[in-house]
């Protein structure tokens, strides 16, 4: 029993958790046994927190001995993207320039599920500066996709994904800028979600770009992913772009019925550029939805076609502003041959910073520059402002909106790697969503010919996580497979 | 040639919020170096910042007082450098949709009024401080500064003269100190004045090319600084050079300005919205409250106190000078002391001693009250004028009422004529040498007579007395 103990949902581990028959020193250690026995392959981790993880879970089971219920994760073993700060380990953003750093504060989302009782495992590698869309760019490692170790996690929460996926952990959060959740989620065949900007706190996320990052968690199936959003969100002091808004409780509103829910099928994502594979998955799940008594509605978002060109305009000028504070002086990798300022900066970031991450600083340099800043960022802000009306337009029409998350399952490690702008339109249908600012989850939708996971995408009204989640759990709940456990797990 | 300067300012203002602009460190830079930083402050990976609700109060306040517009929406905007002062190396400031702006100051100059416009006053962060004196190859950096709450106050090009921006300057600078948003305190760079200067042929409607000069570290610095580049400028010109639009730096020591950066060098800051900060709104209510707490300003105080104490524009100016002498001035009147009197002693003796000892008003001894009841005293002849230029010192002192003084130190006039009589009498008979010359018509030897009664009583005959004594004595 005890080695099949991880491969349980967190909402089932916790009721054993509570009723005594089953010890969280047990858990932590049958999911560190198999994180051991796994990683190797799957390289989800860039860091295990071993010890950490044990003296937590002895904690928990005095909690649970005294008769305490230490919280809601009380016990389940969580692991944490490497860009969200943690006085544990280090918060190296999968970076050279961050190598080792040991961040001085915990991210405010860090500090939530500790209050929640969650036991972390350790830091999960990303693209740099969650700045890709395979895990490519990680300085530390590839992580493979524990459905076939040819094809990469996705990114750039690959790490997050990959571990969930392989049950390396219960839960894990990652980061989503453009697609950095739901696109590895798919690829991964697990549950991800993106709540609405505003809806859970950016404080000790490292930024990437800062009106679009969103944390967000991973999950197996969409009740435990509900449970944890739960923990997650809500208003933060430190983070002035939190909402102030009443956090429903989630895991009682997935169970509501989906019946006479509106769910709009955007003409944009349909077309051509979707493999029959792909589409033919995204119907089937339609029509379970529709079985369960939601009604299809034609809506139109037509500004889809501009997210690529918007997205990588905004975020690499907000990210050439967020990464400039890597420049050796505080913190961080140092040039050891710097001879005075300017060279410290120039050799330290030319070193430190990978060379997708020198592609963005570039480019957001460019857009922002004088001269050209009216013809790119300006602009760009317009069309983003158009892209948030699509959405506004659509949501009058239907209640949720539902489209693959990737035109296509995951590809082979290499593969996109010499055209960067291959790569970016990996996020096509994605990034237009943290564009409006709105929640996007992507929930598994069964498996290519090719044996891998592909991803539905359900999108809600801003703030609109309930009826989101209660349409991905209708869906999982009814959609008549099971996903299995990859082979690797 | 005879050129006419054209001058503008550029004035940073440290204000005086509890904390930091952005987080909760101590708004104090003068702690060992980075002790007030935290991780927002310090640009760590991660963090946020969060805007100080005091901070926009604070500034709103000075737009109010400087006439200045509300913006009732308005945002922060990243300025973007690379330079070890900045822990983010970009700052948050305001770009293109300022706090406060289209307002003016009306200040006194050369016995009139003058205004100058005031463009725009932003909300921004104060940089670093960076140590080059550390006695090794490296540099340090102080950070207790970065994140310091730092108001930024741009004039229009309206002033015309060196000591015309001196006057504005202390006018600002008054504004500042009575709405208590900031010590001023140039010498540590609480307060910093930037000039921008040109110059354009007499008549002439045209600007001419503009230098800014920094590093200046007083009031009359930038006097001077404006008087250098006035006749720099003229000199170029005259030769039939011509000017580049330029930053300089104030040489102190020298008295002259340096080239530093031309314009074709300048940074292109690309500045854009700062996605991490909320636009700050400020609805007419906001304004209201901010409105109704602003105190009498300098101007109106001292028209105010002109009219209703009737004191000369150089008392009224010198007593409403900060509020806290105002407000000390009002008390000891309200307390019952003669409108001019009560002037008299307070710009005299008592700002003497406060600025003899350097004292602050507030921390003196002397409260109001004894500043009233020692005026009483003279006025009801229970002292002279003379006793009580000693008497304040003891107040000063001991800060007793003046009253108890007087008695323990026997100091009340004695204006009892059989008493003074006797003592009179004895000085005209121990001095018959002046008696004769005061008798035989050299009436400045009762002057004598006088000094030596006064010396006789130790000061406390009441002199009126000993006038009409004497003269009755030496006349009879």
């Amino acid at each position: 029993m005890t080695d099949a103990l991880h491969t349980q949902t967190a909402h089932e581990t916790h009721d054993a958790l509570k009723n005594g028959s089953l010890k969280a020193t047990d858990l932590i250690d049958a999911q560190l046994a198999h994180i051991q026995s796994t990683d190797n392959s799957i390289q989800a981790y860039t860091e295990v927190w071993e010890e950490h993880a044990k003296e937590r879970a002895a904690d928990i089971d005095a909690e649970f001995s005294k008769g305490n219920d230490p919280g809601v994760l009380a016990g389940i073993p969580v692991g944490l993207k490497d860009n969200l700060c943690t006085t544990i380990g280090t918060t190296g953003c999968s970076s050279k320039i961050l190598k080792d750093f040991r961040s001085p504060y915990d991210a405010t989302v860090v500090k939530k599920l500790r209050d929640a009782g969650a036991v972390f495992t350790g830091k999960l590698n990303m693209d740099e500066f969650a700045m890709g869309s395979s895990t490519e760019n990680s300085s530390v490692k590839p992580t493979k996709n524990p459905w076939n170790l040819k094809c990469v996690p996705g990114g750039s929460s690959g790490g997050a994904a990959a571990s969930v996926a392989a049950h390396e952990a219960f839960l894990t959060l990652g980061s989503d800028t453009g697609g950095s959740i739901r696109q590895p989620a798919a690829f991964c065949g697990c549950v991800g979600l993106k709540p609405t900007y505003g809806r859970v706190s950016r404080f000790g996320v490292v930024a990437f770009a800062s009106s679009l990052d969103q944390i967000g968690p991973f999950s197996r199936d969409v009740e435990d992913c509900a449970t944890i959003l739960e923990v997650i969100s809500g208003k933060d002091p430190m983070d002035a772009t939190s909402a102030d808004l009443p956090v429903p409780k989630y895991r009682d509103e997935i169970k509501k019925d989906i019946n006479g829910l509106k769910i709009g099928l955007p003409k944009e994502f349909y077309t051509d550029a979707l493999n029959d594979e792909m589409r033919e998955k995204i119907m089937t799940a339609v029509d379970v939805l529709k079985a369960q008594g939601a009604e299809v509605v034609d809506v139109s978002l037509p500004h889809l076609d501009y997210g690529i060109a918007v997205y990588y305009i905004i975020a690499t000028a907000e990210a050439s502003a967020n990464l400039a504070r890597f420049d050796g002086v505080r913190y961080g990798f140092r040039h050891p041959d710097a001879t005075d300022v300017k060279e410290m900066y120039t050799m330290s970031k030319s070193e430190g910073f990978g060379k997708e991450v020198q592609r963005r600083i570039m480019l957001g340099t460019y857009v922002l520059s004088s001269g050209y800043y009216d013809a790119y960022y300006l602009k760009a802000q317009k069309v983003r402002a158009l892209i948030r009306k699509d959405f506004d337009d659509a949501f009058e029409k239907c209640d949720i909106i539902v489209t693959p998350t990737t035109p296509s399952a995951a590809f082979e490690f290499g593969a996109k790697t010499d055209n960067p702008l291959e790569m970016y339109l990996n996020d096509v249908y994605t990034n237009t969503v943290n564009l409006a600012g709105v929640p996007g989850i992507s929930v598994p939708c069964g498996f290519t010919n090719d044996n891998l996971p592909a991803g539905l995408q359900i999108i809600g009204k801003p703030f609109g996580e309930s009826e989101l989640l209660r349409t991905a759990y209708a869906y999982e709940q009814n959609r008549g497979f099971e996903m299995g456990i990859p082979p690797i797990a | 040639m005879e050129f006419e300067p054209v001058i503008g300012m550029e004035v940073h203002v440290e204000i005086n919020t509890k904390s930091k602009v952005f987080c909760a460190c101590a708004n104090d830079f003068h702690a060992p170096p980075n002790t007030n930083v935290c991780p927002i402050c310090l640009g760590m990976p991660g963090v946020l910042p969060v805007m100080n609700r005091e901070m926009v109060n604070k500034s709103v306040a000075v737009g109010l007082a400087l006439n200045c517009e509300i913006s009732r929406w308005s945002k922060m905007d990243r300025k973007n450098y690379f330079y070890p002062d900045q822990s983010k190396n970009y700052q948050i400031s305001q770009y293109d949709l300022p706090l406060c702006h289209d307002g003016y100051l009306d200040y006194e100059f050369e016995g009139g009024m003058k205004r100058a416009g005031i463009t725009r006053a932003h909300i921004e962060e104060d940089t670093a401080r960076n140590n080059h004196t550390l006695g090794t190859k490296e540099s340090g950096v102080d950070f207790n500064r970065c994140g310091v709450s730092l108001l930024e106050i741009v004039t229009e090009p309206d002033l015309r003269s060196a000591d015309e921006t001196y006057a504005f300057l202390n006018a600002l600078k008054q504004i500042l100190e009575y709405l208590d948003v900031s010590d001023c305190n140039m010498e540590e760079g609480s307060l910093r004045a930037e000039p921008n200067i040109s110059i354009r042929p007499v008549g002439q409607e045209e600007f001419g090319t503009k230098t800014e000069v920094k590093n200046v570290a007083s009031f009359s610095g930038v006097q001077k600084s404006i008087e250098f580049e006035v006749k720099r400028q003229a000199k170029v010109l005259n030769e039939g050079g011509t000017l580049t639009q330029e930053t300089r730096g104030w040489d102190a020591d020298k008295g002259t300005t340096v080239a530093q950066r031309s314009k074709e060098s300048a940074h292109d800051y690309r500045y854009f919205p700062e996605p991490d900060l909320v636009p700050i709104v400020v609805d007419e209510a906001w304004e209201k409250t901010v409105y109704d707490s602003l105190p009498e300003l300098p101007l109106a105080k001292k028209q105010r106190f002109q009219a209703d104490y009737e004191l000369t524009e150089y008392d009224a100016g010198v007593v409403t000078a900060t509020m806290p002498m105002a407000d000390y001035y009002e008390t000891t009147i309200k307390a019952g002391a003669p409108n001019k009197l009560a002037a008299n002693w307070i710009t005299g003796d008592f700002q003497a001693l406060l600025s003899e000892n350097k004292t602050a008003i507030g921390e003196s001894k002397i409260k109001p009250e004894h500043i009233a009841s020692m005026i009483g005293l003279i006025e009801d002849g229970t002292i002279s004028g003379k006793i009580a230029k000693d008497l304040i010192v003891d107040m000063f002192e001991s800060g007793k009422e003046p009253k108890t003084l007087v008695e323990e130190k026997g100091l009340v006039q004695i204006s009892d004529t059989g008493e003074l009589e006797g003592i009179i009498q004895e000085i005209l008979d121990a001095n018959p040498g002046p008696v004769e010359d005061y008798r035989a018509g050299k009436k400045q030897a009762k002057g004598f007579l006088v000094g030596q009664s006064m010396k006789a009583t130790k000061g406390k005959a009441n002199p009126k007395v000993v006038q009409e004594i004497l003269g009755k004595l030496l006349d009879s």
